[in-house]
Protein backbone atom coordinates (compact mmCIF):
# COMPACT_ATOMS: atom_id res chain seq x y z
CA UNK A 1 0.00 0.00 0.00
CA UNK A 2 1.37 3.27 -0.37
CA UNK A 3 0.26 6.55 -1.23
CA UNK A 4 0.57 9.16 -3.93
CA UNK A 5 1.17 12.70 -3.56
CA UNK A 6 1.54 15.76 -5.95
CA UNK A 7 2.96 18.85 -5.36
CA UNK A 8 2.37 21.40 -7.71
CA UNK A 9 3.35 25.47 -7.66
CA UNK A 10 0.30 27.92 -7.22
CA UNK A 11 -1.22 29.45 -10.18
CA UNK A 12 -0.12 32.60 -9.14
CA UNK A 13 3.16 31.76 -8.09
CA UNK A 14 6.28 32.34 -10.49
CA UNK A 15 7.45 28.86 -12.27
CA UNK A 16 10.77 29.93 -13.54
CA UNK A 17 11.74 26.56 -14.02
CA UNK A 18 8.26 25.28 -15.59
CA UNK A 19 8.82 28.19 -18.30
CA UNK A 20 12.32 27.22 -18.96
CA UNK A 21 11.23 23.82 -20.15
CA UNK A 22 8.20 24.64 -21.99
CA UNK A 23 10.58 27.41 -23.60
CA UNK A 24 12.86 23.99 -24.41
CA UNK A 25 9.59 22.05 -25.58
CA UNK A 26 8.77 24.45 -28.02
CA UNK A 27 12.12 25.03 -29.63
CA UNK A 28 12.44 21.10 -29.88
CA UNK A 29 9.24 21.50 -32.34
CA UNK A 30 6.43 20.14 -29.76
CA UNK A 31 3.88 22.50 -31.09
CA UNK A 32 0.33 22.78 -28.87
CA UNK A 33 2.22 23.09 -25.38
CA UNK A 34 0.51 26.07 -23.37
CA UNK A 35 2.85 25.77 -20.11
CA UNK A 36 4.60 24.02 -17.91
CA UNK A 37 4.63 24.03 -13.93
CA UNK A 38 7.44 21.97 -12.91
CA UNK A 39 6.18 19.91 -9.25
CA UNK A 40 7.31 17.41 -6.98
CA UNK A 41 5.89 13.90 -6.56
CA UNK A 42 6.60 11.89 -3.55
CA UNK A 43 5.75 8.41 -2.86
CA UNK A 44 5.23 7.22 0.11
CA UNK A 45 4.87 3.52 1.58
CA UNK A 46 2.84 2.75 4.24
CA UNK A 47 2.44 -0.88 6.05
CA UNK A 48 0.21 -3.05 4.89
CA UNK A 49 -2.96 -3.33 6.52
CA UNK A 50 -3.07 -0.15 6.75
CA UNK A 51 -6.56 1.69 6.65
CA UNK A 52 -6.74 3.51 4.01
CA UNK A 53 -9.26 5.72 5.56
CA UNK A 54 -6.32 6.85 8.61
CA UNK A 55 -4.17 7.05 5.90
CA UNK A 56 -5.53 9.85 3.90
CA UNK A 57 -6.36 11.61 7.24
CA UNK A 58 -2.66 11.29 8.10
CA UNK A 59 -1.30 12.26 5.40
CA UNK A 60 -3.48 15.13 4.64
CA UNK A 61 -2.51 16.72 7.35
CA UNK A 62 0.54 16.19 6.96
CA UNK A 63 0.91 17.34 3.40
CA UNK A 64 -0.64 20.67 5.17
CA UNK A 65 2.07 21.24 7.69
CA UNK A 66 4.62 20.27 6.03
CA UNK A 67 5.16 17.89 2.87
CA UNK A 68 4.03 21.17 0.96
CA UNK A 69 3.91 24.61 1.94
CA UNK A 70 0.14 26.15 1.19
CA UNK A 71 1.44 29.53 0.60
CA UNK A 72 2.96 28.46 -2.96
CA UNK A 73 1.86 24.94 -3.45
CA UNK A 74 -1.40 22.93 -4.42
CA UNK A 75 -1.39 18.94 -3.89
CA UNK A 76 -3.25 15.83 -4.94
CA UNK A 77 -3.15 12.95 -2.65
CA UNK A 78 -4.47 9.39 -3.74
CA UNK A 79 -3.79 6.25 -1.43
CA UNK A 80 -3.40 2.88 -3.82
CA UNK A 81 -3.01 -0.78 -2.80
CA UNK B 1 23.20 41.84 25.22
CA UNK B 2 23.00 38.24 24.68
CA UNK B 3 21.96 36.68 21.53
CA UNK B 4 21.49 32.72 21.06
CA UNK B 5 22.45 31.94 17.46
CA UNK B 6 20.85 28.98 16.20
CA UNK B 7 22.87 26.36 14.70
CA UNK B 8 21.41 23.45 12.47
CA UNK B 9 22.56 20.36 10.21
CA UNK B 10 24.31 22.39 7.40
CA UNK B 11 23.69 25.78 9.09
CA UNK B 12 26.73 27.69 7.92
CA UNK B 13 26.43 30.87 8.78
CA UNK B 14 26.64 30.54 12.49
CA UNK B 15 30.39 31.22 13.07
CA UNK B 16 29.87 34.16 11.43
CA UNK B 17 26.91 35.67 13.52
CA UNK B 18 28.79 34.77 16.25
CA UNK B 19 31.92 36.81 14.83
CA UNK B 20 30.17 40.19 13.74
CA UNK B 21 27.95 39.96 17.04
CA UNK B 22 31.24 39.71 18.97
CA UNK B 23 32.75 41.89 16.99
CA UNK B 24 29.36 44.58 17.39
CA UNK B 25 30.25 44.26 21.32
CA UNK B 26 27.76 42.00 22.37
CA UNK B 27 27.93 38.34 23.21
CA UNK B 28 26.95 35.48 21.05
CA UNK B 29 26.74 32.07 21.62
CA UNK B 30 25.35 28.96 19.81
CA UNK B 31 22.13 26.81 20.46
CA UNK B 32 22.21 23.24 19.03
CA UNK B 33 18.60 22.45 17.61
CA UNK B 34 17.97 19.50 19.12
CA UNK B 35 17.74 21.75 22.79
CA UNK B 36 14.59 22.52 23.66
CA UNK B 37 15.63 25.79 25.61
CA UNK B 38 17.26 28.80 24.28
CA UNK B 39 18.65 29.94 28.00
CA UNK B 40 18.55 33.00 29.66
CA UNK B 41 19.57 35.16 26.17
CA UNK B 42 18.08 38.69 25.03
CA UNK B 43 17.91 37.61 21.46
CA UNK B 44 17.58 34.98 18.52
CA UNK B 45 19.18 34.92 15.21
CA UNK B 46 18.43 32.25 12.47
CA UNK B 47 21.45 31.83 10.79
CA UNK B 48 21.96 31.24 7.04
CA UNK B 49 23.08 28.15 5.49
CA UNK B 50 21.63 24.87 4.09
CA UNK B 51 20.06 23.24 7.25
CA UNK B 52 18.59 19.81 6.45
CA UNK B 53 20.09 20.52 2.70
CA UNK B 54 17.52 22.08 2.07
CA UNK B 55 15.64 18.53 1.90
CA UNK B 56 12.23 19.14 0.49
CA UNK B 57 11.96 23.07 0.60
CA UNK B 58 14.27 25.64 2.48
CA UNK B 59 13.67 25.51 6.01
CA UNK B 60 10.70 23.04 5.61
CA UNK B 61 12.39 20.76 7.83
CA UNK B 62 14.39 23.07 10.23
CA UNK B 63 11.18 24.25 11.48
CA UNK B 64 10.35 21.56 13.03
CA UNK B 65 13.52 21.38 15.46
CA UNK B 66 12.92 20.97 18.89
CA UNK B 67 14.80 24.63 19.60
CA UNK B 68 12.19 25.81 16.73
CA UNK B 69 9.15 25.47 19.40
CA UNK B 70 11.35 27.45 21.97
CA UNK B 71 12.02 30.09 19.07
CA UNK B 72 8.15 30.21 18.83
CA UNK B 73 8.01 30.81 22.66
CA UNK B 74 10.68 33.48 22.82
CA UNK B 75 8.53 35.39 19.96
CA UNK B 76 5.24 34.75 21.62
CA UNK B 77 6.56 36.47 24.50
CA UNK B 78 7.51 39.79 22.90
CA UNK B 79 11.77 38.57 22.16
CA UNK B 80 13.78 39.94 19.44
CA UNK B 81 14.22 37.46 16.82
CA UNK B 82 16.20 38.01 13.41
CA UNK B 83 16.50 35.15 10.39
CA UNK B 84 18.78 35.63 7.65
CA UNK B 85 19.36 33.65 4.63
CA UNK B 86 18.42 30.21 5.27
CA UNK B 87 16.90 31.88 8.53
CA UNK B 88 14.48 34.08 6.72
CA UNK B 89 13.48 31.14 5.13
CA UNK B 90 12.71 29.15 7.84
CA UNK B 91 11.33 31.74 9.87
CA UNK B 92 8.81 31.65 6.98
CA UNK B 93 8.29 28.26 6.70
CA UNK B 94 7.25 28.53 10.95
CA UNK B 95 4.77 30.73 10.10
CA UNK B 96 6.33 33.30 12.11
CA UNK B 97 6.39 35.45 9.46
CA UNK B 98 4.51 35.71 6.64
CA UNK B 99 4.88 34.31 2.57
CA UNK B 100 7.35 32.11 1.10
CA UNK B 101 10.83 32.48 -0.76
CA UNK B 102 10.79 30.53 -3.76
CA UNK B 103 13.42 30.03 -6.88
CA UNK B 104 15.32 33.02 -7.77
CA UNK B 105 13.66 34.01 -10.76
CA UNK B 106 16.92 33.57 -13.41
CA UNK B 107 17.24 29.94 -11.54
CA UNK B 108 20.57 31.13 -10.87
CA UNK B 109 22.43 31.73 -7.24
CA UNK B 110 23.48 34.72 -6.52
CA UNK B 111 26.62 35.85 -4.62
CA UNK B 112 27.02 39.54 -4.61
CA UNK B 113 26.78 43.14 -3.16
CA UNK B 114 23.15 44.32 -3.50
CA UNK B 115 21.81 47.94 -2.32
CA UNK B 116 18.77 48.40 -0.09
CA UNK B 117 16.55 51.01 0.53
CA UNK B 118 15.35 50.68 4.74
CA UNK B 119 11.21 51.27 4.09
CA UNK B 120 10.71 51.63 7.76
CA UNK B 121 13.18 53.00 9.98
CA UNK B 122 10.53 52.71 12.97
CA UNK B 123 12.15 49.21 14.31
CA UNK B 124 14.05 47.56 16.66
CA UNK B 125 15.91 46.16 13.04
CA UNK B 126 16.66 49.46 11.45
CA UNK B 127 16.20 52.33 13.65
CA UNK B 128 19.85 53.20 13.54
CA UNK B 129 20.20 52.58 9.82
CA UNK B 130 21.19 55.84 8.25
CA UNK B 131 18.65 58.13 6.92
CA UNK B 132 20.16 60.22 4.09
CA UNK B 133 18.24 58.47 1.77
CA UNK B 134 21.60 56.52 0.70
CA UNK B 135 21.35 53.05 0.42
CA UNK B 136 22.93 49.97 2.44
CA UNK B 137 25.37 47.52 0.60
CA UNK B 138 25.08 43.98 2.07
CA UNK B 139 26.28 40.88 0.15
CA UNK B 140 23.04 38.33 -0.87
CA UNK B 141 24.63 34.72 -1.12
CA UNK B 142 20.93 32.65 -2.50
CA UNK B 143 19.55 30.72 -4.54
CA UNK B 144 16.12 30.69 -3.48
CA UNK B 145 15.46 34.44 -2.21
CA UNK B 146 12.57 35.30 -4.46
CA UNK B 147 9.80 36.79 -2.11
CA UNK B 148 6.21 35.28 -2.58
CA UNK B 149 2.91 36.29 -1.08
CA UNK B 150 -0.48 36.53 -2.24
CA UNK B 151 -1.99 39.75 -2.73
CA UNK B 152 -4.24 40.62 0.13
CA UNK B 153 -1.14 40.02 2.81
CA UNK B 154 1.05 41.61 0.46
CA UNK B 155 -1.51 44.33 1.01
CA UNK B 156 -1.52 43.78 4.49
CA UNK B 157 2.78 44.11 4.65
CA UNK B 158 2.26 47.40 3.22
CA UNK B 159 -0.75 48.88 5.52
CA UNK B 160 1.43 47.44 8.27
CA UNK B 161 4.48 49.16 7.21
CA UNK B 162 5.95 45.49 7.59
CA UNK B 163 8.27 45.81 4.70
CA UNK B 164 11.54 46.93 5.70
CA UNK B 165 14.29 46.56 3.13
CA UNK B 166 13.74 46.63 -0.60
CA UNK B 167 16.52 45.90 -3.01
CA UNK B 168 17.37 49.55 -4.80
CA UNK B 169 19.77 50.92 -6.84
CA UNK B 170 23.18 52.52 -5.81
CA UNK B 171 20.80 55.68 -6.00
CA UNK B 172 18.43 54.15 -3.97
CA UNK B 173 15.84 53.73 -6.58
CA UNK B 174 13.35 50.87 -6.39
CA UNK B 175 13.83 49.44 -9.64
CA UNK B 176 13.14 46.64 -11.47
CA UNK B 177 16.62 46.10 -12.86
CA UNK B 178 17.93 46.18 -9.45
CA UNK B 179 15.75 43.40 -8.02
CA UNK B 180 18.66 40.42 -8.09
CA UNK B 181 15.97 37.31 -7.69
CA UNK B 182 12.22 38.51 -8.54
CA UNK B 183 10.95 39.09 -5.01
CA UNK B 184 7.52 40.77 -5.21
CA UNK B 185 7.83 44.39 -4.81
CA UNK B 186 11.63 44.12 -4.33
CA UNK B 187 11.39 42.83 -0.99
CA UNK B 188 14.52 42.12 0.34
CA UNK B 189 12.99 41.86 4.23
CA UNK B 190 9.94 42.06 6.43
CA UNK B 191 8.82 41.94 9.88
CA UNK B 192 6.00 40.73 11.36
CA UNK B 193 2.77 43.20 13.03
CA UNK B 194 4.60 43.25 16.12
CA UNK B 195 7.91 44.02 14.30
CA UNK B 196 9.63 41.85 17.18
CA UNK B 197 10.51 38.71 14.38
CA UNK B 198 11.76 40.21 11.02
CA UNK B 199 13.78 38.06 8.06
CA UNK B 200 15.82 39.47 5.01
CA UNK B 201 18.07 37.57 2.65
CA UNK B 202 21.02 39.63 2.39
CA UNK B 203 24.11 39.01 4.96
CA UNK B 204 24.30 41.92 7.66
CA UNK B 205 26.68 39.05 9.26
CA UNK B 206 29.23 39.18 6.31
CA UNK B 207 29.28 43.45 6.53
CA UNK B 208 30.62 44.04 9.71
CA UNK B 209 34.40 44.56 8.55
CA UNK B 210 35.65 46.95 5.80
CA UNK B 211 37.74 44.45 4.90
CA UNK B 212 34.65 42.28 3.82
CA UNK B 213 34.12 45.36 1.09
CA UNK B 214 31.21 46.84 3.59
CA UNK B 215 30.67 47.53 7.11
CA UNK B 216 26.76 48.69 6.57
CA UNK B 217 25.47 45.39 7.84
CA UNK B 218 26.97 46.87 11.46
CA UNK B 219 23.90 49.44 11.57
CA UNK B 220 21.15 46.23 11.56
CA UNK B 221 22.64 44.25 14.66
CA UNK B 222 23.27 48.02 16.06
CA UNK B 223 19.55 48.57 16.30
CA UNK B 224 18.93 45.28 17.29
CA UNK B 225 21.66 46.05 19.84
CA UNK B 226 20.00 49.48 21.09
CA UNK B 227 16.64 48.04 20.55
CA UNK B 228 17.52 45.77 23.68
CA UNK B 229 19.35 48.05 25.74
CA UNK B 230 16.74 50.18 26.26
CA UNK B 231 14.16 47.49 26.96
CA UNK B 232 16.83 47.06 29.42
CA UNK B 233 16.87 50.44 30.96
CA UNK B 234 12.84 50.40 30.67
CA UNK B 235 12.53 47.39 32.71
CA UNK B 236 15.10 48.94 35.59
CA UNK B 237 13.81 52.04 35.75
Amino acid sequence: MKAKLVITPKKAVLDPQGKTVANALEHMGYAGVTGVRVGKYLEIDLAPGTSAADADKALHEAARRFLSNPVIEDYRLEIVE
Amino acid sequence: MRFAILQFPASNCDQDCVHALRVMGAQAKMVWHKDTSLGEVDAVIVPGGFSYGDALRCGAIARFSPVMQAVSRFAENGGLVLGICNGFQILCEAGLLPGALIRNRDLRFHCEQVFLKTANFDTAFTSGIRRDGVPIRIPIAHGEGCYFADAPTLERLQAGRQILWQYCDASGAVTEAANPNGSLMNIAGIANARFNVAGLMPHPDRAVEGILGTEDGRSILSSMIAALESRKSAAAA
